[in-house]
């Protein structure tokens, strides 16, 4: 094999971004095709396993609020370990890694808000109560909107990457607190049953369907992570070849 | 007071319309850049990479 394969025999060898988009390609069609295979039988075993005694039919709002919910904080740990890639490895796709996921960790935030409100008001009484859960998830969406418009707003991809990286580290801070609030404050939501040292409290009924769904939410948020990298190493290679067209331009005349 | 079944179907509803919204947005975002990247050669602008080589790889 010559120097120039585009083979990726190593996790370093995607580093290089022409690798990575010849990657995406390959992989991008298998990954929609299980996402919407899980989340067309996540939704059938939604809509046909049993309500629960107390809480009835609401309880189905469990199966698209609780992945929403894990997928918040994965996303936003995943942004994380890219900071860490920017700042510590240098890694040329870390930077994009990170803008790419923003919008889409600020969706799944802003879906578990919103169907967590739909789930309160019939159940607890109050669309949103200021709680340790409610409210650190909420300051979650902020930092999101807040990565987006910092990195919207500055337009070489070089320097905003670090200041970037740093505020990502820095708001990580915000994930045990939301994973523990449960635990260390008296919070209305309830605390964790799914992934607990003792095992799930949760029936088996209920974890079916909704683990069926966790999967279905995260092989889609992988699906649209590496569309949305893919579509960044193009915009910033337009860039670069704008800004090479006009320097030729300019020496021409 | 709404049915439960309401906020049921509002929340899948809002969900549906959350991700697939999402989904179109990266799909309509990843087009216009492969439009624009292929305007940008046809001028006749390449890649110092891709000259080196047989051409653009995508």
């Amino acid at each position: 094999m010559s120097e120039n394969s585009l083979a990726i025999r190593k996790f370093s060898d995607l580093a290089n971004p022409t690798r990575f988009l010849a990657l995406a390609d390959r992989v991008l069609p298998w990954f929609a095709a299980l996402t919407a295979l899980f989340f067309v039988v996540g939704l059938w075993l939604s809509f046909t396993t049993e309500g629960d005694y107390q809480q009835g039919e609401t309880v189905r709002i469990m199966y698209v609020h609780v992945p929403a919910a894990w997928l918040s904080m994965m996303c936003y740990s995943v942004m994380a370990l890219a900071a860490l890639g920017t700042l510590v490895w240098r890694h040329p796709l870390a930077d994009v890694s990170s803008r790419a996921a923003a919008p889409i960790g600020a969706c799944f935030t802003f879906l578990a808000l919103v169907t967590g409100s739909l789930w309160g008001k019939p159940m607890w009484g109050a669309w949103w109560v200021w709680d340790a859960r409610l409210t650190s998830v909420f300051v979650l969406f902020l930092m999101y909107l807040g990565l987006m418009a910092l990195n919207r707003a500055m337009d070489d991809p070089a320097r905003s990457s670090r200041v970037s990286a740093v505020l990502v580290l820095v708001g990580f801070v915000n994930i045990p607190i939301i994973k523990f609030s449960v635990e260390w404050w008296n919070t209305l939501h309830q605390p964790a049953s799914v992934l607990r040292l003792d095992g799930p409290t949760i029936d088996p009924e209920f974890l079916r369907p909704l683990v069926v769904m966790a999967i279905a939410f995260t092989l889609l948020f992988f699906t649209l992570h590496i569309a949305a990298m893919r579509n960044e190493i193009w915009r910033r290679r337009v860039t670069s070849l704008r800004r090479l067209a006009a320097r030729s331009a300019g020496r021409e005349a | 007071m709404m049915s439960h079944a309401a906020y049921v179907f509002a929340s899948y509803g809002i969900a549906t319309l959350t991700v697939v919204g999402l989904c179109l947005w990266v799909i309509a975002d990843g087009r216009a850049r492969q439009r624009e990247l292929r305007e940008l050669e046809a001028s006749g602008v390449r890649r110092r990479s891709a000259e080196a080589t047989t051409g653009e790889p995508r």
